[in-house]
């Protein structure tokens, strides 16, 4: 660990308080319909789209009609990405000329864009077109992550809300998170990026002669030797930066390239990396502000950003801890900081990032639920894997996945409200609503599906030398990593791969695809219920025997609850994955 | 009645019902209301299979499997003992009440007039009986005829007669309880099987006992938690065999046990009967558990003035005298206009003289004394003796007879007298003939610590607000005195009754006690209403709780065992799940040792063997609940802090204190099992 890296790190943090309550405060005005300074521009063309589409604007929905409002659009627009995809082959915008994409393959990456985790089974290069990828996966970002906004301040609404049976309007919502929230910053954010050298045109590959021809020696089964020399290379092409802004700003992850944000076409320079780690973070941190604003209890939106951002530091501290540490196994080789030499463990690791500026990241885009990745996950040390895995199966609410963070934590602000308000010697209250056996059971629902979701499909995969153990590419503890890391992404909505796991199978497409569906949507339906319920209730006015919600002490039981459900559940299977392969490393092993 | 039951929580008779009834109890029928615990003995039934299997066929581990499946029974059924023994001390209590449910006869009263015999349980509502000196009022009902002392020792455990007369708020009398002296009439209010008797036998032997709604809610938490947990647990199998140590269904049962929250689901219904049964310790009746949830989370307690904070009589604390008049002569006439004042405020003014001037109280047969008494025409009262004549009284009567005997009341006297009210005390003139001497204050006494414990509620976020008829100067000076935040000064019942619905449309709860008819609105629209058991039926139907010593500061206490109840239960919830970490230390590394001996790191308790450990975690799992019993039938000891305050104390003590006991907890009993050869 260096001192740069230390300020880098804390640089990036200090980044992401400062925009938080500007941002915040932005959004609720934005979602409260009041003006900003971007309704000139934007009033006439959401008035517009509410003409075209029929939408009352003024309409108020219950939770039943909100969620099956966002169940039917996120139902067509994973069947219009499925249709895209299949017959990308016959239409327009594809240099390449690429067929349509297998069946289990198009339906695994349709689930994965509608459902904000773009975990990809594929490499965009050599598998979508660039009508694909701008009109099927570039739409599918803005869309999925304004699905998600929407759903958080309907939650929001339904704390702040007294006595009332709505939660607002599900396409009112969506429409102005895409044009408010998405839009504005991804047009200013993509000519930035281009600037830094970001790629963005409608050329086919280029091919390049290289200067140092490769020659590479094969061996046959057979006993037969074969000698390769390539000469050329083919550089991909596309309209990468207007896709890069929105996969980091709406916690997408779905490179344009297979090598996402390692590719030096899409995270060419530092500069363009800092900037997709704070797009990630920009609007989940935002919405913690817009909690304490639409609350009217700013304290307690810091209470929640505290929470979010002490388990970033320590899952941060532990990987950066693990990384700069290096191998023990390669003691013979320099692993010291030095002038030429990053140190540690610089495997599956950009050069021009190091390893400060990879686990953070790591962290980053794995509290997060975005899914991109600098670097790769499966060559890092055991602990070093270990604390993407953990951040995911916390239910990705450090910040979190734009929406799906702010509704995610505030499930187990349910929970930690409640053991809090029993330990106080009274009915459990959060901001006034009492909780009640409803709104538990909600809460409860919501937390089982991360470990069904998860277990079962790791379980069953592990056991089934056929379909699941023949895709992993380690034996042994590292083995596991890779299917559950698997898993836990889909489910997570996360996206980000381990690597080592040949994923595009149809057991693996199908399951995934699965997985991803239901840690989203299996847990958005008892979030609304909850909300619904919670807007229903009277609001009790807060005395000296509430707990209060707005100090350390809260934000350390919350953290607390995060750590024990998730730690609780998941310790069984994570010591014999990533825990016992860094005692066996200790002890000499590796896989 | 509690006053003769104070049972010791390890009472050995107590024990061995217990014991009985926590066999009786494994039905699963039975368990599968406690989802925890059945999901424990459901493991239990599955090991002793395996187990009979095993013996039947031969094993290589009966030992350890023997001993793991005799633990999981033990489990549950001290789950079981401690419901059972909760029960058992409510059922103890019933036992007393039904022997004063003797067979009786009563004498009913036909509608002609004329009087029949039958039997007690026979009479119905409406059915008017005739009860005399030494006979049992065969019912519950009302007097309708008649006044009679009664004792009611068999209902409250106070021995003292107490005063039963038909019209006003003493009316109401309880079946079971005998009249002494002189003759009443009442008409029955209950049917049979209905009456307080019978009620207050089912609540203390918790027959009617529904689950209240914090607890079904903590229930469904737990629940969710044992699901969570059988999945973890389940899905280990397959990453077993995939580790190549796949692992025996006793230890994979042994570990699931360990990881549900058996603690708190082994102890919740103890917890909620307790719960109750203190309120009955306390000589409370709660109509339900809710009402009891509904106590802790009170935000507003509407006291009554009288009775309440201040004891009930005003009392003299002072002569002022007039100019030119020494306070002797005032206290000396005062005094003498009080002699044959029988109000405690009379007697309170020659105790007052008594004690400040030496005088005493004198012959007036030895003297020709006249003895004026107090009418509501004069609302004077006073003697005529000697020659003089000495009178007492509210000051514009007294005014009025000064100036009818030719004198004129000074401005000085109208000074003390305005002075006094804005005091909130009562001012009493005295006077001879055309001559005011001086006046008496008269003073409510606050009873004692009524401020610290009001300062107590405020610390816990708890609104007090005091109900008086006084007029809103000597409301608000008692108020401050007392340390109440609000007051309702010239209150009527429907002034009340507003507050009340004020209050609960801003989300607030509200608790208040009452004894008369026309609290009885009330009482029933508060969250928390405690009638008094001297009270009339009709209050006593209102409210959701009876206090039997019909002593009003009692709702302070009610809102302690509230929040009491709740609090217990948070703590050991939070207790249970905090156990688990030092469990799966203990078993996790014991499960894989050979798979992966590395992972021997973790057991950093430096258990012997695996069976040892796995053996150690699941005896400490069992012996836990037996341990924390008395705790879940106590409560957790209560201190009125604030919410923060509290939370800080409970998670440090029953957080980190359930992180860190398990490690000590089982260390200790690996270190006993490996010395005995256990394993």
């Amino acid at each position: 660990m260096t001192l740069n890296g230390w300020i880098q790190i804390l640089l990036f943090l200090g980044a992401v308080a400062l925009v938080t309550v500007p941002f915040g405060r932005f959004m609720a005005r934005v979602f409260a319909r009041e003006r900003t300074w971007l309704d000139p521009v934007l009033r006439p063309l959401e008035r517009l789209i509410y003409r075209v589409t029929r939408v009352d604007e003024s309409h108020e929905m219950r939770w039943t009609e909100y969620g099956v409002s966002m169940l039917a659009f996120s139902l067509v627009s994973m069947l219009v990405l499925y249709a895209l995809q299949r017959l990308q082959g016959v239409l327009p915008l594809n240099p390449q000329g690429l067929p349509g994409v297998a069946p289990d393959q198009a339906f695994n990456a349709a689930a994965s864009f509608t459902t904000n985790t773009n975990w990809q089974s594929y490499s965009g290069e050599t598998t979508m077109s660039y009508l694909t990828q701008m009109a099927g996966l570039a739409y599918q970002n803005f869309v999925s992550a304004a699905v998600g906004i929407a759903l958080a301040i309907a939650f929001i609404r339904g704390v702040a809300a007294r006595e009332r049976d709505t939660l607002g309007n599900f396409w009112v919502d969506m429409t102005r998170a895409t044009l408010w929230v998405l839009l504005p910053v991804c047009v200013a954010g993509s000519l930035v990026l281009v600037s830094q050298g970001v790629v963005q045109n409608f050329k086919p590959y280029d091919r390049v002669q290289l200067v140092d021809p490769q020659t590479t020696v094969t061996t046959a089964t057979s006993g037969q030797t074969s000698t390769t020399t390539i000469r050329e290379q083919v550089i991909a092409q596309g309209p990468v930066a207007s896709q890069e802004i929105i996969k980091q700003f709406g916690t997408n992850g779905g490179g344009f390239f297979n090598a996402n944000s390692s590719h030096p076409f899409e995270n060419p320079t530092p500069l363009s990396n800092f900037i997709a780690m704070f797009a990630i973070f920009v609007i989940s941190a935002g919405l913690t502000a817009t909690l304490g604003q639409m609350t009217k209890s700013p304290r307690h939106g810091w209470a929640v950003w505290g929470a979010m951002a002490f388990l970033f530091l320590a899952g941060v501290t532990t990987a950066y801890w693990a990384e700069s540490a290096g191998n023990p196994l390669l003691a013979g080789t320099d692993q010291q900081v030095g002038a030429m030499c990053p140190g540690g463990n610089m495997e599956g690791k950009e050069a021009r990032f190091g390893i400060a500026n990879s686990v953070l990241f790591a962290t980053i885009t794995t509290d997060a639920s975005c899914g991109a990745v600098n670097s790769m996950h499966d060559s890092y040390t055991p602990i070093g894997g270990l604390v993407p895995l953990v951040n995911m199966m916390l239910g990705e609410v450090i910040f979190g996945g734009v929406g799906a963070g702010m509704y995610g934590i505030l499930i187990f602000v349910v929970l930690a409200v409640f053991i809090a308000g029993l330990m106080v010697g009274r009915t459990p209250e959060y901001l006034g609503k009492k909780i009640e056996a409803f709104d538990v059971q909600m809460a409860m629902l919501a937390v089982l599906v991360f470990p069904l979701v998860i277990l079962v499909f790791t379980g069953i995969s592990v056991v089934s030398p056929a379909f699941g153990t023949s895709s992993i590419w380690n034996p042994g503890p590292h083995g596991l990593s890779e299917i559950l890391y698997a898993y836990t992404s889909g489910t997570a909505n996360n996206g980000s791969a381990f690597a080592g796991l040949s994923a595009n199978t149809p057991w693996y497409n199908v399951t995934l695809a699965t997985a991803m569906l239901i840690g989203r949507f299996l847990i958005i339906v008892p979030m609304l219920a909850l909300a619904g319920n919670l807007a229903r209730k009277n609001q009790v006015p807060p005395s000296l025997g509430t707990f209060p919600v707005t100090t350390p002490l809260f934000a350390t039981l919350l953290v607390g609850v995060i750590v024990i459900v998730g730690v609780l559940t998941f310790f069984p299977v994570l010591s014999l994955g990533p825990i016992v392969e860094h005692f066996l490393m200790r002890a000499g092993t590796t896989f | 009645m509690a006053k003769t039951q104070k049972l010791s929580i390890w009472d050995p008779a107590l024990v061995r019902a217990g014991l009985v009834d926590a066999v009786r109890k494994l039905d699963p029928r039975v368990m599968v209301r406690n989802p925890v615990m059945f999901v424990v003995e459901a493991g239990a039934v599955l090991t002793t299979v395996l187990l009979t299997s095993h013996l039947v066929r031969g094993g290589a581990a009966i030992g350890f499997e023997l001993q793991i499946t005799l633990w999981l029974w033990a489990t549950v059924l001290f789950a079981n003992l401690a419901e059972a023994m909760a029960e058992g001390r409510g059922k103890a209590q019933a036992d007393t009440l039904r022997k004063t449910r003797t067979e009786t006869f009563a004498t009913r009263r036909r509608a002609d007039g004329s009087t029949e015999t039958v039997a007690a349980a026979s009479l119905r509502k409406d059915d008017v009986v005739v009860v005399g000196p030494g006979e049992f009022i065969p019912s519950d009902g009302e007097v309708i005829e008649g006044v009679a002392s009664v004792d009611e020792s068999a209902i409250t455990g106070e021995s003292a007669p107490v005063i039963r007369e038909a019209g006003g708020d003493r009316s109401a009398v309880t079946g079971g309880t005998k009249v002494l002296s002189d003759g009443i009439v009442v008409r029955v209010t209950a049917d049979p099987g209905h009456t307080f008797l019978d009620r207050m036998i089912s609540l203390v032997e918790g027959a009617e006992r529904q689950k209240t709604p914090n607890e079904i809610a903590l229930n469904i938490l737990l629940a969710g938690l044992t699901l969570v947990f059988l999945m973890a647990v389940v899905t280990l199998q397959p990453f077993a065999i995939y580790a190549g140590a796949p692992q025996s269904i006793f230890v994979l049962v042994s570990l699931l046990v360990c990881l549900i929250p058996t603690t708190i689901g082994g102890l919740l219904s103890a917890i909620g009967i307790a719960g109750m049964d203190r309120l009955i310790q306390h000589n409370v009746l709660a109509m339900s558990g809710r009402a009891v949830e509904a106590a802790g989370d009170v935000h507003t307690l509407l006291l009554d003035k009288t009775g309440t904070i201040t004891l009930g009589n005003r009392q003299a604390a002072e002569f002022i005298p007039m100019p030119g008049v020494t306070e002797a002569v005032l206290a000396d006439a005062a005094q003498l206009a009080s002699l044959a004042d029988e109000t405690p405020e009379g007697r309170s003014i020659v105790v007052l003289a008594k004690q400040k001037y030496g005088i005493r109280g004198r012959d007036l047969a030895a003297h020709s004394a006249v003895v004026v008494p107090f009418t509501a025409q004069t609302r004077m009262s006073g003697i005529d003796l000697d020659g003089r004549e000495v009178r007492k009284g509210a000051a514009d009567s007294v005014a009025k007879y000064v100036r009818a005997s030719g004198g004129t009341p000074s401005a000085d006297l109208d000074a003390i007298v305005q002075r006094i009210a804005r005091a909130g005390g009562t001012p009493l003139v005295v006077a001879e003939r055309d001559r005011a001497l001086g006046v008496v204050y008269l003073k409510d006494v606050i009873k004692g610590g009524m401020r610290e414990r009001f300062a107590a509620l405020r610390a816990m976020g708890i609104k007090t607000v005091m109900i008086t008829g006084d007029n809103p100067l000597t409301a608000a000076a008692i108020a401050k005195e007392a340390g109440v935040d609000d007051f309702l000064a010239e209150a009527t019942p429907e002034d009340k009754m507003a507050l009340i619905k004020q209050e609960q449309r801003s989300g607030k709860l509200v608790a208040m006690t009452g004894d008369g008819t026309n609290d009885a609105p009330a009482l029933a629209q508060a969250d928390v209403g405690v009638a008094m058991n001297t009270g009339t039926q009709a209050a006593k139907e209102a409210g959701n709780m009876v206090d039997l010593d019909s002593n009003p500061t009692k709702l302070i206490e009610i809102v302690e065992i509230g929040k009491q109840l709740l609090m217990t239960r948070g703590t050991l919830t939070t207790f249970s799940i905090a156990n688990d970490v030092a469990k799966y230390f203990a078993i996790i590394p014991a499960m894989f040792l050979l798979a992966y001996p590395d992972l021997g790191a973790l057991n950093i308790m430096r258990l012997q063997t695996p069976e040892s450990a796995i053996l150690s975690a699941v005896i400490f799992n069992a012996l836990i609940i037996v341990a924390l019993v008395p705790l879940a039938l106590r409560g957790v000891q209560f201190t009125p802090l604030s919410a923060a305050a509290l939370l800080r104390r409970n998670l440090l003590v029953y957080g980190v204190g359930g992180i860190v006991a398990p490690f000590v907890g089982i260390k200790i009993i690996d270190v006993v099992i490996t010395t005995l050869g256990l394993a």
